[in-house]
């Protein structure tokens, strides 16, 4: 057949299938070096009301404000106080200590499963310092940050991740998939990207009413390919919606690099570019520079100015899931060789050469960390892990819809709930 | 009492929630400017303004998704599908998020939106305007799917759609959006002005959501019926001579199963019509419903007309369509047994 066709003249080519490959496998040593990273300070920053058109480059470039002696340099220098910096390290500290404890606590066989976010902790918690406590997040399942940050109680996430008889969300929810209408957390779906639209709608809501709130969702790289990532950007434009669309690109899906997502051919930023939203593509694991990039959209969303595309540039150190194990799929010494190192570090490492923080302190904040969650476990662990307490069988009923139509009353009793 | 057809009714019921409630909004394809390619949303933008009544993208997934988070906002917005048959990029959004929004966020949440949308045969659509998808929603927990036959039941069902706190699957049967089609597709339509159910107020009436209408009594046998085939099954039991109950179900999730229960133990004959597909429809579960429920009531066995297992097929409309001849056949056939 291939003769033939190459007969007929039609083609100066055989044609051939592309799957796209990983610059690495496991036994591979970690190659990063296709990764182009501008200097830090060098991208600028331009005003808020600029045209989309005038910064397509912002979506194939990095946006970094520290440096590599921990400085922060550039106009995108978000020029913080040094409490509001030592709050996000301590936000990023006690999600570590708390992510830490919780794989644990699953593989102590306490609960079904668990996500970390190591190493890509700042994309949660500078957004969420960046945000009014009442703009509404849509996350996925990997910004617990978020509700760090706002000071949601750890305990009560312990008691979702043990399915516990305190568990806010009454058994019904796989571990993680949080929930918090009073913290502006939108229910996590297990579902990928169908919170984006979402959001978007709930930000459209804003805007009907007249409010003054926005919203902000995260996707995954690898989401970006479901049609409700493209369908929540040409809401998003169509109409205006005061949101941040958050990319979380942490290079892999499950075990699936990013270039089966498509990133080979194009920055996940510059997905907005068609939509004609402005798209900025920011280092993911340098607090500032996502610090400052919401900032940025947010300003633009609370001036009408409607939805900005952010590509948070990061890496996911540890597996998709404790389901997951990545020495299967990629280099092992990947995480030590990112070239964007790690969000704590970094964080740490400027505050300590602005003098507003020390190696001292820094043991002393792990120390008080691992102590909270270490006491909130075992408040969380008085009422009991899966299996030993949960809530009443009787929630398996509830909250199907508002009341409890006679097919549901007939199958409780059924059930003997 | 204004004299309205279906589509009026059900403008007129949008026009009523529009004007109570600053939290209702309405959007789909084409629905704005132009008032919808069935003209349900005549007039709208025009009255309440381009943020009350607008158009969408063509992403059903969009719109649906928008919905949901408007939901969560506070909103009430009801969405139009413009046919059935393009609500599938919208079933992830429906049944992973909008039906379970409420339970897996304790109730923290809530996503209090109604999707209306044409859907049956009768119209020549072919494979891709004529499907019947109710069976995909009822079996999705967390959702109500209502589906009205007449124009003062779409008034006050959609009214009772928009103000009900869970997500609303709202069919409508658009065979019937001008005339009651009673399956004879050789004889002249009837228009509603002809029909009492054309009697509709101007303002806020509710047909509550979870009851059935007994909408011709009899001792012979129960008809099971919804939308299109309310009309078809009262003119086969004329035909056919039998004394026929027909039931109107008009809320498929929640169903009135009292209604029903209570019909087939008087009559002790079952007869179940449906346009959709018989396999897995909603036909099957009536069926079962009734053997639970009425088992040493029955004096013959249930019987389902149904569209055939097939897609819809242009050329063979009548063919496919449950009409008055099965319909007929089905109810001698009971009689019988």
């Amino acid at each position: 057949m291939v003769d033939t066709a190459l007969k007929r003249g039609r083609n100066a080519v055989v044609l051939s299938l592309h799957i796209p490959e990983p610059e690495g496998r496991p036994g591979d040593p970690a190659d990063f070096s296709k990764i182009k990273l501008p200097e830090p300070g060098e991208v600028r920053r331009p005003p808020i009301e600029v045209e989309p058109a005038e910064i397509r480059d912002l979506a194939f470039t990095l946006i970094r404000v520290l440096d590599r002696e921990g400085r922060a340099v550039g106009p995108w220098d978000p020029r913080l106080p040094a409490e509001t910096l030592r709050q996000g390290l301590r936000h990023m500290v006690l999600t570590r200590a708390y992510d830490d404890r919780m794989y644990r606590a699953q593989r102590q066989g306490k609960t079904s499963f668990y996500m970390k976010c190591t190493g890509e902790e700042a994309v949660a918690i500078a957004a969420a310092q960046a945000l009014e406590f009442d703009d509404m997040c849509f996350p996925t399942y990997r910004q617990q940050g978020l509700l760090v940050a706002r000071g949601y109680a750890l305990v009560d996430m312990m008691h979702q991740v043990y399915s516990n008889a305190r568990d806010p969300l009454k058994g019904r929810q796989l571990p993680i998939m949080y929930s918090s209408r009073q913290f502006g957390f939108f229910s996590i779906s297990g579902n990928l990207g169908t919170q984006y639209g979402q959001a978007v709608g709930w930000a459209m809501a804003s805007a009907y009413k007249g409010d003054s709130r926005i919203a902000a969702a995260w996707i995954g790289e690898g989401a970006t390919a479901e049609g409700d990532f493209h369908n929540a950007l040409t809401f998003a434009s169509v109409y205006r919606a005061p949101v941040i669309l958050n990319i979380v690109n942490n290079q892999y899906a499950i075990s699936a690099f990013h270039g089966i997502a498509g990133g080979q051919r194009s920055t996940f930023a510059s997905r907005g570019i068609g939509y004609g939203l402005p798209a900025l593509r920011v280092d993911g694991n340098d607090y500032l520079a996502v610090y400052a990039a919401t900032a940025w959209a947010a300003e633009r969303a609370r001036s009408n100015l409607g939805a900005t595309v952010i590509e948070l540039y990061t890496y996911r150190a540890e597996g998709h899931s404790t389901s997951d194990d990545p020495s299967r799929y990629r280099p092992q010494e990947e995480r030590e060789r990112w070239p964007l190192g790690d969000p704590i570090n970094r964080l740490k490492q400027h505050l300590i050469a602005i003098g507003a923080w020390s190696e001292a302190q820094h043991k002393a904040l792990e120390a008080e960390c691992a102590e909270a969650v270490r006491a909130a476990l075992k408040e969380a662990e008085s009422v009991g892990t899966l299996g030993q307490s949960r809530p009443s069988a009787k929630e398996m009923f509830e909250d199907v819809y508002k009341e409890m139509p006679w097919h549901l009353r007939r199958q409780r009793q059924e059930a003997g709930v | 009492m204004p004299t309205m057809n279906m589509i009026q009714a059900l403008n007129s019921a949008l026009d009523v929630k529009l004007n109570d409630d600053p939290n209702v909004l309405i959007f789909g394809e084409d629905v704005g400017y132009f008032g919808g390619v069935f003209r349900v949303t005549e007039g709208l933008q025009k009255k309440y303004g381009a943020t009350r009544c607008f158009d969408a993208p063509i992403a059903e997934g969009g719109i649906v998704a928008a919905a949901i988070g408007m939901g969560a906002y506070g909103l009430r917005p009801v969405v139009e599908i413009q046919f059935a048959d393009y609500i599938y990029p919208a079933y992830d959004q429906l049944v992973s998020e909008a039906a379970r929004l409420r339970y897996r966020s304790a109730g923290d949440f809530t996503a209090p939106l109604t999707v209306r949308s044409p859907y049956g045969g009768g119209i020549f659509g072919g494979q891709t305007h004529s499907q019947s998808v109710e069976a995909l929603f009822t079996h999705v927990a967390g959702l109500k799917t209502v589906i009205p036959s007449t124009p003062y039941d779409a008034k006050g069902l959609l009214i009772a759609a928009i103000e009900d706190d869970d997500p609303v699957i709202f069919l409508e049967p658009k065979r019937i959006y001008n005339g009651p089609f009673d399956g004879h597709h050789e004889r002249p339509v009837q228009p509603w002005s002809k029909h009492p159910a054309s009697e509709v107020p101007e303002g806020r009436y509710t047909v509550p959501l979870g009851q059935a209408a007994v909408v011709r009594e009899g001792a012979d046998v129960t008809v099971l019926a919804y939308g299109t085939m309310v009309h078809v099954a009262l003119a086969s039991a004329a035909e056919a001579g039998v004394d026929a109950e027909v039931i109107d179900l008009r809320t498929l999730i929640p169903l009135d199963i009292e209604t029903v229960q209570a019909s087939v133990k008087k009559t002790g004959r079952c007869v179940i019509v449906h346009e959709a597909t018989r396999t897995s429809g909603f036909g099957a579960e009536l069926s079962a419903l009734v053997q639970e429920h009425c088992f040493f009531h029955l004096e013959a066995p249930i019987e389902r007309v149904t569209g055939w297992d097939t897609p819809y097929p242009h050329a063979f409309e009548w063919d496919y369509f449950p009409g008055p001849a099965r319909v007929i056949a089905a109810l001698r056939r009971v009689m019988e047994g």
